[in-house]
């Protein structure tokens, strides 16, 4: 985009019809977008990527948390990264998949929530941004088939009602709601195994964040590329709950005493495998 | 063969003034007033739905006085100007200056390139770090743009309002003693036109349309959006505790 363009309302904005800020970028200045490319053939160079991002239902909402690694082959490229975030004040996603196109998706899927509130002076519905994350995946399917894939996670709360859903995708862009608890990301086999067996109807809010970080804690343990809590830098995985009230990040103290109770008990078990 | 009259520029343009002036001045007016604790934008405006006032982006708001369709569409184009410039830079660089001047060349364009003017006059506000950093922008059908300190007001006999807004209005005001200027400043034109003739309808909550520019949003709401609307009971709360109902 050149500063011409930039710098101006492009001819057709004043009368624009769409309340979609992708559909407004993709047509006025496609080069905006994350995807959208056509890339030459030929071997990509490592890029980093994320892992392991898991979701529950719980009593009053939904809770979603990451790992903080990034992985680039076998190396650790990122101790520190973010992959849960808040798309707006109702919903929360998390991305697995190639780091940097998924941090421009985050951050295109949240602006295109926020235009639509307010062109429209009104939230989406939870459905409605579900299907517009679907879309922004689809666009992504090119980049996905060179091996440059993203895969979210989607979860949120109709706004006025505290009943959680979660949301799946596929790199094509199919949507599947998941009932209970979800996982993706290369660590998500071992996550979703200690969820079947930690998850249970009507968890409290403080009980759901322990058994999202006890999920992260044994897909650390199995998964090369999930990074587990990092007692000595201090880096406690990124966490938000969702409830009637908005999205919130769980605190690092609260995070802090979580992990040193499940350190704990483990360090007394004391068991191998 | 039709014959075809020479008409100067100056009167051509005067023309176009003359008929957007007074398209402007059939509507009510709105008025944008700076507090201690923000932006307040306050309009006179039944319509629940139908709003002039509007959020552009993190701290700038939107106040328009005119014909609906054509505020509208350029509140869109703000809201599309800001994300787009937000996206492609950082949120930090969208200002309300840029904003303002992009309005400013879109509105002098259409005055003088299209068929008829735009009958509107917006006004772009920035809510800043203290009361001093605040901007307000007015921007007129023709592209004029001006820096008002403190407050504006637009619309239908705004020069009274504007008048009574310049009486009262002083830096420090907390948001009570704002909104009552405001709307005291809203009710002036009405007072007049009743005066001799009986009883003149005081302006309640219902006919309000009352939206804030919080200066701290990010400390006390942790949101980067400081745009705030008021609803109904809000602004009737904050009118009766000042002493006024």
């Amino acid at each position: 985009m050149d500063a011409a363009q930039r710098d101006a309302l492009p001819s057709g904005v004043v009368a624009g019809a769409t309340s979609s800020f992708l559909d407004f970028v993709t047509h006025s200045n496609p080069a905006l977008l994350p995807f959208g490319r056509s890339l030459p053939a030929g071997e990509l160079p490592p890029t980093p990527h994320g892992t392991t991002i898991v979701a529950l239902c719980y009593e009053g909402g939904v809770l979603m948390a990451g790992d903080r690694r990034a992985t680039m082959g076998s190396m650790i490229a990122n101790r520190h990264i973010e992959k849960v975030f808040p798309a707006d004040r109702y919903s929360v996603l998390g991305i697995a998949g190639t780091a940097g196109i998924a941090v421009d998706i985050v951050r295109l899927f949240q602006v295109e929530l926020e235009h639509y509130e307010k062109i429209e002076g009104t939230l989406l519905s939870l459905e409605g941004k579900a299907n517009r994350l679907g879309a922004m995946i689809r666009a992504n399917l090119p980049m996905a088939l060179q091996g440059l894939s993203v895969v979210p996670l989607f979860a949120g709360v109709e706004a006025g009602t505290s009943a959680g859903r979660l949301f799946s995708y596929d790199v094509t862009g199919g949507r599947y709601e998941e009932l209970e608890h979800h996982s993706v990301g290369s660590g998500s086999v071992f996550a979703r195994g200690a969820l079947k067996k930690l998850w249970r109807p009507g968890l409290a809010e403080d009980d759901a964040v322990t058994v999202a970080v006890e999920a992260l804690v044994d897909a650390s343990d199995d998964d090369s590329a999930t990074g587990g809590p990092d007692l000595v830098r201090k880096v406690w995985p990124v966490v938000y709950v969702v409830n009637d009230d908005g999205a919130h990040r769980v605190s690092a103290d609260r995070l802090a005493a979580t992990v040193a109770d499940i350190v704990a008990r483990r360090t007394i078990e004391g068991r191998e495998a | 063969m039709a014959q075809q009259f020479y008409v100067s520029p100056e009167q051509i343009m005067k023309d176009r003034a003359d008929f957007a002036r007074k398209g402007i001045a059939r509507g009510r007016s709105v008025v944008v007033i700076s507090f201690l604790g923000g932006i307040a934008l306050v309009a006179e405006n039944p319509s629940p739905t139908l709003h002039k006032i509007g959020e552009i982006y993190d701290r700038i708001g939107f106040a328009a006085v005119g014909k609906y369709n054509e505020f509208e569409s350029l509140r869109q184009a703000g809201v599309r100007y800001a994300d787009v410039r937000g996206y492609s830079y950082d949120r930090a660089d969208v200002s309300a200056r840029g904003l303002a001047s992009v309005y400013a060349q879109s509105l002098g364009t259409v005055f003088t390139a299209e068929q008829k003017p735009f009958e509107v006059e917006l006004a772009v506000a920035e809510v800043g770090a203290s009361q001093n950093a605040d901007h307000i922008f007015r921007l007129t059908f023709d592209g004029s743009i001006a820096d008002e300190s403190g407050y504006l007001a637009m619309g239908g006999r705004a020069e009274l309002v504007q008048q009574k807004l310049a009486d009262s209005w002083a830096p420090g005001a907390d948001l009570a003693q704002t909104l009552a200027w405001a709307v005291a400043a809203l009710q002036a034109p009405r007072l007049e036109a009743a005066n001799g003739s009986g009883q003149a309808e005081l302006l309640g909550a219902g006919s309000l349309e009352v939206a804030i520019l919080e200066r701290d949003a990010h400390e006390v709401r942790g949101t980067h959006r400081a745009f705030r609307r008021l609803d109904t009971a809000a602004v009737e709360q904050i009118l009766t505790t000042n002493g006024r109902g």
